[in-house]
C-alpha cells in the first residue's frame, strides 16, 4: 500500500514540478519573445504598421500603396488592421510592453489620449514635416503647442436632402440658410405627409458627432456646456422631437440606423457624414452644408484618422518612419488614399487634386475647410469628459426627463 | 512485508496527507490563477487612481476609499442602485412564477409535450446579441412592431426604448422572456421528482387542487426553487448585453444597472476610467457575495442532515 502511494506521489509530483517548469519556461518564453520580437524589428528592414481598416487584406489598394512607400524608404512593412474601438487600448498595452507599432494610424480624438499617456512622439522628436495641412484638421493632434502626428484625411458632416420629397412639399433647399428656414422647411414637409429629419443623438461619441455642429453652429463653446447659445442649439433638436419633425427613435439611432430611416425615402433630410455619398448619389439624394444658427455653414466635427510615430527603444528608426508617412501623406499617394477611403485630403494642394479629379466632392472640401477637431484648442483629454456629459444632456432634453437648460447645466457641473 | 505491518501511523498520515495536497493542487492553482488574482486586481484597481499614463509607466498613487467616496457621491449611484433593484426583483419574480407554472403544465404529459418544452428553450439558447437585437426592432417607437399592436387595439404609440419610464420595463420584457426557459427547464426536474403517491394520499384526503400546491408541491420543490433562485439572482445582477444592446442604459440613466455602469466608466467614453469602473465592480460582486452566503444558510437549514 504504501509502494502505491508512494509511485502516486512521485508520478504527480513529477506532474506538477513538469508544470511549474513548464509555466516558468513560457513566461521566459514570451519575455524573451518579447526582446526577441524588438530585436528583430531594430534588425534591418521590417517595420510594424497598425491601422485600423481591418476590411482592406495585402490585395486593396491601401495596402499596395503602403508597401510601395516602404519601397523607397528602402524596408518591408508588415501592416496590421484592427477593429478602431479596441486600437487604443492595443497601442496603450503595447507601449506599456515597449513593443509599439512603428507608424501607429489613430481616430483623431484619441490622438490626445495617447499622447498624455506618453507613448507619441512629437515632430520636433521624429522630425516629421507638417507641410500644408490645414490647421483646423491638424489641431486634433496639436497638445500644448507640440504635434504628434499628420491626418491621412478628414470627413464630416452635412445635409443630405431627398429632392422628390421637397418638391412634393414645395420646399426650395435654396432657401435653407439658417435655422429658422430649416425648421419652416421641416413644417411643410411634415404637413404636407412627409417625414422631417432623421439624425443620430444615441448616447455614445456618434450622439455627440452628430450634436456638434448644431452646438457650434450656435456659437457655444465645449468648455461652456450651460450658455445661452448651448442651450438655444439644444432647444432646436427638443422642438424638432416635440414637434414630430424629427422622429423619437432618434434617440437610439446610430448614424447607420439613422441613414436606413432615410433610404426609405420618406425623410426630407439627413444628418449624415461623407462615407454616404456614393450611396446618396445612387438614390439621387444631394447635399448641402449644414447650416449655422443666424446664417452661413456650421463648423462640423472632423472624422478621420492621424498617422502617428509611437515612442521607439532605438531613435534612429523614427528617420524612416518619418520617410514613410511623409511619402503616404504626399499629394499624389494621398489623393488616392482619400478617394478609397471616402475622405477629403487635408492638405490644400492635395484637396485641390481632389476637386479636380471629381468635382462632386465640392460641398464636402468646403464642409471641411470649416471644419472643426473635437479635440482642438487644446481640449485634448478633457473632450471624452465633456462628450460624455453632453451626449447624456441630450438624451434628457430629447426624452423628456429634463428642460434643455437643466440638461446642461447638470452636464456643466460633472464636468467641472 | 512484515516490516511494512509496523511502519509507525504517523508517517503513513503525513503520507496520505501530502498526496492528497498533491491531488488538490491542480485546482487550487486554477482556483488562484483565475480567481483569486483576478479579484486581488480588481480591488487594487479600485483603490488607486489609474490614468491613462498609468499604462505605461506603472504609477498609480495609493487613494485609499477615494474611489468608492466618488462612486456613492456620483448623481447615478442612486439610480443605478434602484434599477438594479428593481430589474433583479421584478426579473426575478416573474421568471420564476411563470416557469412554475409552465413546469406544472408540462408534469401532464400531453403528446407533443416534450417537442413543445424543447420549443420553449429557444429563447434561452439564442445569442444575447440576436435576442436583444430582435426585442429591439420590435419595440421600436416608430416602426416596431409592438407599437403596430399597440396602436391597432387604440392604445397609441408608447416609446420603449427611447422614454425614461419605459425603458426599464422594455429590458425587464426581454430579460423575463429569456429568463423562462431556464426556471423551466429546473423546476420541471424538481417537479418529476415529487413521488406521486403523496398526491394521491392528499386526493384521499380530499385535498383541492390549489391545496395540493400549495401544501405539497412548493414545500418539496423548495430546495430546487432555492437554487433556481440563487442561479437567477446572481445571473441577472450580471446582465449586461442585453440593456447594453437596447438602450445603452437608457435615456439619462433611467435603465443603466451597475453592470451597466461600471462598463460605462471604464469602456463607454473615450478615455478609459478604470478606478471608478473597479470600484462599481466590486460592489457589484458584494452584493453577489452576500446573496450567495444567504441561500447557503437557507439551505443549511432546510437540510439539517
Amino acid at each position: 500500500m504504501s509502494v502505491e502511494i508512494k509511485r502516486k506521489f512521485k508520478v504527480v509530483g513529477a506532474a506538477l514540478l513538469a508544470a511549474g517548469v513548464a509555466a516558468n519556461a513560457l513566461s521566459g518564453c514570451s519575455s524573451s519573445g518579447t526582446t526577441t520580437s524588438g530585436g528583430s524589428s531594430a534588425a534591418q528592414g521590417t517595420y510594424t504598421f497598425w491601422d485600423p481598416y481591418p476590411q482592406y487584406d495585402e490585395t486593396s489598394a491601401w495596402a499596395k500603396v503602403i508597401d510601395s512607400c516602404a519601397a523607397t524608404a528602402g524596408v518591408t512593412i508588415k501592416r496590421s488592421g484592427y477593429d478602431t474601438s479596441g486600437l487604443t487600448n492595443k497601442a496603450l498595452l503595447a507601449g506599456q510592453q515597449n513593443n509599439s507599432a512603428d507608424i501607429l494610424l489613430v481616430d483623431n480624438p484619441v490622438v490626445s489620449t495617447l499622447a498624455s499617456a506618453g507613448i507619441l512622439t512629437t515632430t520636433d522628436q521624429n522630425k516629421l514635416a507638417v507641410g500644408d495641412v490645414a490647421t483646423n484638421i491638424l489641431s486634433a493632434g496639436v497638445i500644448d503647442g507640440k504635434t504628434y502626428g499628420v491626418p491621412i484625411g478628414a470627413n464630416t458632416l452635412a445635409l443630405y436632402y431627398n429632392p422628390k420629397v421637397l418638391k412634393a412639399a414645395g420646399v426650395d433647399v435654396a432657401s435653407i440658410t439658417d435655422w429658422t428656414s430649416l425648421t419652416a422647411a421641416l413644417q411643410k414637409v411634415t404637413a404636407a405627409g412627409h417625414k422631417g429629419i432623421t439624425f443620430s443623438a444615441i448616447g455614445t461619441e456618434e450622439g455627440s458627432f452628430q450634436f456638434l455642429p448644431w452646438f457650434w453652429g450656435s456659437g457655444a463653446d465645449l468648455t461652456k456646456l450651460d450658455s445661452d447659445k448651448a442651450v438655444s442649439s439644444l432647444q432646436l433638436w427638443t422642438d424638432w422631437v416635440k414637434k414630430g419633425y424629427a422622429p423619437n427613435s432618434v434617440i437610439n439611432n446610430t448614424q447607420t440606423t439613422s441613414w436606413q430611416e432615410f433610404q426609405t425615402g420618406d425623410f426630407a433630410f439627413a444628418e449624415n457624414g461623407t462615407w454616404q455619398k456614393a450611396d446618396a448619389a445612387k438614390m439621387g439624394d444631394q447635399v448641402v452644408p449644414l447650416p449655422g444658427a443666424t446664417g452661413g455653414s456650421a463648423p462640423a466635427p472632423t472624422g478621420g484618422e492621424f498617422l502617428t510615430i509611437p515612442i521607439q527603444k532605438d531613435t534612429s528608426r523614427y528617420a524612416v518612419s518619418s520617410k514613410i508617412v511623409a511619402c503616404l501623406t504626399s499629394t499624389e499617394n494621398v489623393v488616392k488614399t482619400d478617394n478609397t477611403l471616402n475622405y477629403i485630403s487635408a492638405g490644400k494642394d492635395a484637396q485641390a487634386a481632389q476637386l479636380s479629379g471629381d468635382a462632386t466632392l465640392k460641398p464636402w472640401v468646403d464642409a471641411v475647410q470649416v471644419a472643426k477637431a473635437r479635440t482642438g484648442d487644446n481640449l485634448g483629454t478633457k473632450y471624452p469628459k465633456i462628450s460624455e456629459q453632453l451626449w447624456t444632456a441630450v438624451q434628457k432634453a430629447l426624452s423628456g426627463s429634463a428642460s434643455p437648460a437643466d440638461a446642461l447645466k447638470a452636464a456643466q457641473a460633472a464636468v467641472k | 512485508m512484515t516490516a511494512q505491518l509496523s511502519v509507525p501511523a504517523r508517517r503513513i498520515r503525513r503520507r496520505g496527507t501530502w498526496t492528497a495536497w498533491a491531488f488538490i493542487a491542480p485546482v487550487v492553482i486554477y482556483l488562484l490563477v483565475f480567481y483569486a488574482y483576478p479579484l486581488a486586481r480588481n480591488v487594487e484597481l479600485s483603490v488607486r487612481a489609474y490614468t491613462v499614463r498609468s499604462f505605461i509607466d506603472g504609477t498609480a498613487p495609493f487613494v485609499g476609499f477615494a474611489n468608492y467616496r466618488a462612486v456613492f457621491a456620483n448623481p447615478t449611484f442612486g439610480p443605478a442602485l434602484l434599477n438594479t433593484g428593481l430589474f433583479v426583483g421584478v426579473s426575478i419574480l416573474f421568471q420564476f412564477t411563470i416557469g412554475l407554472a409552465l413546469a406544472v403544465f408540462f408534469v401532464r404529459h400531453f403528446p407533443l409535450s416534450g417537442t413543445l418544452r424543447a420549443l420553449f428553450l429557444v429563447p434561452w439558447l439564442l445569442p444575447l446579441l440576436v435576442s436583444g437585437s430582435a426585442w429591439s426592432w420590435m419595440l421600436n417607437s416608430d416602426s416596431g412592431i409592438v407599437n403596430s399592436f399597440l396602436e391597432a387595439a387604440g392604445i397609441g404609440q408608447i416609446n420603449w426604448l427611447t422614454s425614461p419610464q419605459w425603458s426599464l420595463i422594455a429590458v425587464l420584457i426581454a430579460n423575463i422572456w429569456i429568463g423562462i426557459p431556464f426556471n423551466l427547464v429546473i423546476l420541471y426536474s424538481g417537479l418529476e421528482g415529487i413521488p406521486l403517491d403523496v398526491y394521491e394520499a392528499a386526493s384521499i384526503d380530499g385535498a383541492n387542487g390549489w391545496q395540493k400546491f400549495l401544501r405539497i408541491t412548493l414545500p418539496l420543490l423548495r430546495p430546487v426553487s432555492a437554487i433556481t433562485v440563487l442561479l437567477g439572482l446572481v445571473y441577472t445582477l450580471k446582465v449586461f448585453d442585453l440593456i447594453w444592446i437596447m438602450t445603452r442604459g437608457g435615456p439619462a440613466d433611467s435603465s443603466t444597472t451597475f453592470a451597466i455602469w461600471a462598463y460605462r466608466l471604464g469602456f463607454g467614453s473615450l478615455l478609459p476610467d478604470f478606478s471608478p469602473a473597479a470600484a462599481v465592480g466590486n460592489l457589484l460582486i458584494l452584493v453577489a457575495l452576500i446573496f450567495g452566503l444567504i441561500y447557503i444558510r437557507t439551505q443549511s437549514r432546510l437540510d439539517p442532515a
